[in-house]
């Protein structure tokens, strides 16, 4: 288990893997991978009992699915200095012939990612499935883990899967929003607003844990930690993170612009400059 | 096997095809696991719940969130099928078809029945008849149209033993079965009667319209090649080429629309090898509409009647 310190060293890397990816290609998405970027570390690198040696059936480990597909950066980031590829391969992120696609997709066999995500709403009910695959499977007393944008909450079928898991007792499952307000058009409270999201999910019955600081380490880890106690109680648990996009590079944070649009390279250098290079950067394509 | 050899044992829908088939497999394959959408009477699971109620899902009416499901049981080894009305298993969620289940590989099996216009009395937004071609368009996704009680029941234990997403499609009408029990090859045409004037490629409820008609065109004096395409996709291109390079001349019967289905890819096949006349007995870029089946396939030109009027039509425009 890594230390606090050592988790944000690690974050500090992912960050500047997450900026030169992005900038390298001029596209993708840097507000929620930075943001998200403090929970991903500590998921892989705290939490998760996982093998980097990657079976897509992934029997007797945590499983992780990432349902707002679009702030893969951080994933790719990730699963790279997990060890469960080459970080030299971010090199290659959304360029022909790449494993490391725009979203992510289990097309290419990218080592760590179990399902296709771009289109939105659709990974907690793939997160359930894989979830009741493990009680079945009865032995495998693991948990599933995934990790939602708020903007998502806005699809139909979340609201399925939200009502599905308390009904059918999914108590090996822990979803997690990052919950930064923000998507493509505004404030998510301007464009389809939750209103209280947290009254909901205890309503549709999941035991909800709500992190005021997602960019907080100690905080992050302590809820993780929570959350996995929580499990296993007959009820799914939920983490609502809320946290600030673009966390870490001070001109992006809190812009919604930042959502999917990559910064030049006058801004790759400003942003590059508030991340200690800790880890080593992986060599550009 | 020829014509006289297709003999009328009885007459079942064969949805009560596929459930008889999920309980052979719940008792033989340990990882079959049934999902359905608040529609497990129609779909004949009752035997498969009360057999094996530990590997049943029952989701509510959220197709969305069931296709979702079915994607991730498959991570674990399971093999799911997901069932209900075929409107609501394709059209409805079309999109987490294509992401969790196409593009991810996934070993889902979407088992979907009152497919068509058989469905009858419900209407039009039951009806589904865009399915075959919005489920073929997906890149390796198998397509499959059992014609009968037998071939849905042995269909449906076929498709448990291969690896990938399969779309399986059967209907809600009692129908005769006239096929054998015999084991189901995906992607194998199957020649019920070899001819030299004319190929009847049928699929679904629409070979027993076919065979009627071949029967009736034999009588008359002309010789019918009759093959039931029951697996869409991949479809047996060899069977058919070989076929129509003998009779020069090809009706296709499915109750289905004209575009997108199985018509649409013969024709294709066909143009890109060997052209030859072809005529369809499907419904024509419509809708359906309330009425019972009988009078649903009269209206829309789906009867046996019309599979002989191709037959002769397509017969004249032989060069």
């Amino acid at each position: 288990m890594a230390s606090v310190e050592e988790l944000k060293n690690i974050a500090s890397q992912v960050r500047r893997d997450i900026v030169r990816m992005v900038n390298a290609v001029n596209s993708g998405h840097p507000g929620g991978s930075l943001g998200c970027t403090d929970f991903m570390v500590a998921l892989y690198f705290n939490q998760m009992n996982h093998n980097k040696n990657f079976t897509m059936d992934g029997l007797g480990e945590d499983l992780f699915f990432l349902s707002n597909g679009h702030i893969c950066p951080v994933w790719y980031s990730v699963l790279a200095h997990a060890g469960y590829f080459e970080p030299s391969e971010l090199a290659t992120f959304r360029k022909l012939n790449s494993r490391v696609q725009g979203h992510p997709a289990t097309a290419e066999h990218l080592p760590g990612i179990r399902s296709a995500a771009g289109s939105l709403g659709q990974g907690l009910s793939v997160a359930i499935g894989a979830a009741l695959a493990k009680k079945l499977n009865k032995e495998d007393k693991s948990i599933v883990y995934t990790l939602h944008g708020d903007g998502e909450f806005q699809e139909g079928q979340i609201w399925e899967a939200l009502m599905f898991a308390p009904h059918h007792k999914v108590d090996n499952l822990i979803a997690t929003i990052d919950y930064n307000n923000k998507q493509i058009d505004g404030d998510v409270d301007q464009v389809l607003s939750h209103r209280d999201l947290k009254a909901k999910l205890h309503e549709f019955g999941w035991d909800v844990i709500e992190v005021l600081d997602g960019n907080n380490m100690e905080a992050i880890t302590a809820a993780l930690a929570d959350a996995k106690s929580r499990t296993g109680k007959g009820v799914p648990v939920f983490i609502m993170m809320h946290t600030v996009m673009g966390k870490g590079v001070d001109f992006m944070e809190n812009e919604h612009k930042w959502h999917g649009t990559a910064p030049n390279a006058e801004q790759t250098a400003a942003a590059l400059a508030q991340l200690p290079e800790t880890l080593g950067d992986y060599k550009a394509g | 096997m020829a014509l006289q050899d297709y003999v009328t044992t009885g007459n079942k829908d064969t949805r009560s095809g596929f459930g008889a088939g999920i309980l052979e497999l719940g008792k033989t394959n340990p990882n079959v696991v049934a999902l359905c959408a608040d529609l497990a009477g129609s779909l004949k699971l009752d035997d498969f719940i009360k057999a094996f109620p530990e590997r049943y899902v029952q989701v509510g009416i959220a197709e969305a969130n069931m296709i979702g499901i079915a994607a991730g049981l498959t991570i674990g080894g399971k093999i799911p099928f997901a069932t209900t009305f075929a409107n609501f298993a394709t059209g409805r969620v079309y999109d987490q078809i294509r992401q969790s289940v196409a593009y991810s590989k996934k070993n889902v099996k979407i088992a979907a029945s009152h497919a068509g216009l058989t469905l009858g009395e419900d209407g039009a937004t039951h009806q589904i008849l865009e399915d075959i071609g919005l489920m073929q368009m997906l890149p390796g996704m198998v397509v499959i149209n059992p014609c009968d009680y037998n071939q849905t029941k042995a269909a449906t234990i076929a498709v448990a033993e291969y690896v990938g997403p399969v779309y399986l499609r059967f209907g809600r009408p009692v129908w005769p079965i006239f096929m054998p029990d015999e084991k189901f090859v995906i992607g194998k045409a199957i020649v019920m009667n070899e001819g030299k004037d004319v190929t009847i490629f049928a699929t679904g409820h629409l070979v027993w319209k076919s065979l009627e008609a071949a029967r009736q065109l034999e009588a008359e004096g002309l010789s019918v090649e009759l093959i039931n395409i029951h697996t869409i996709k991949p479809l047996d291109e060899e069977a058919i080429l070989r076929s129509v390079a003998k009779t020069k001349c090809a009706v296709v019967a499915e109750e289905h629309n004209r575009i997108g289905g199985l018509g649409s890819s013969i024709a294709s096949l066909l143009a890109h090898n060997t052209p030859a006349p072809l005529e369809y007995v499907a419904v024509n870029d419509h809708f359906g509409e309330s009425a019972t089946p009988a009078q649903l396939m009269t209206k829309y030109g789906l009867d046996t009647v019309n599979v002989v009027e191709a037959v002769k039509k397509v017969m004249g425009r032989k060069g």
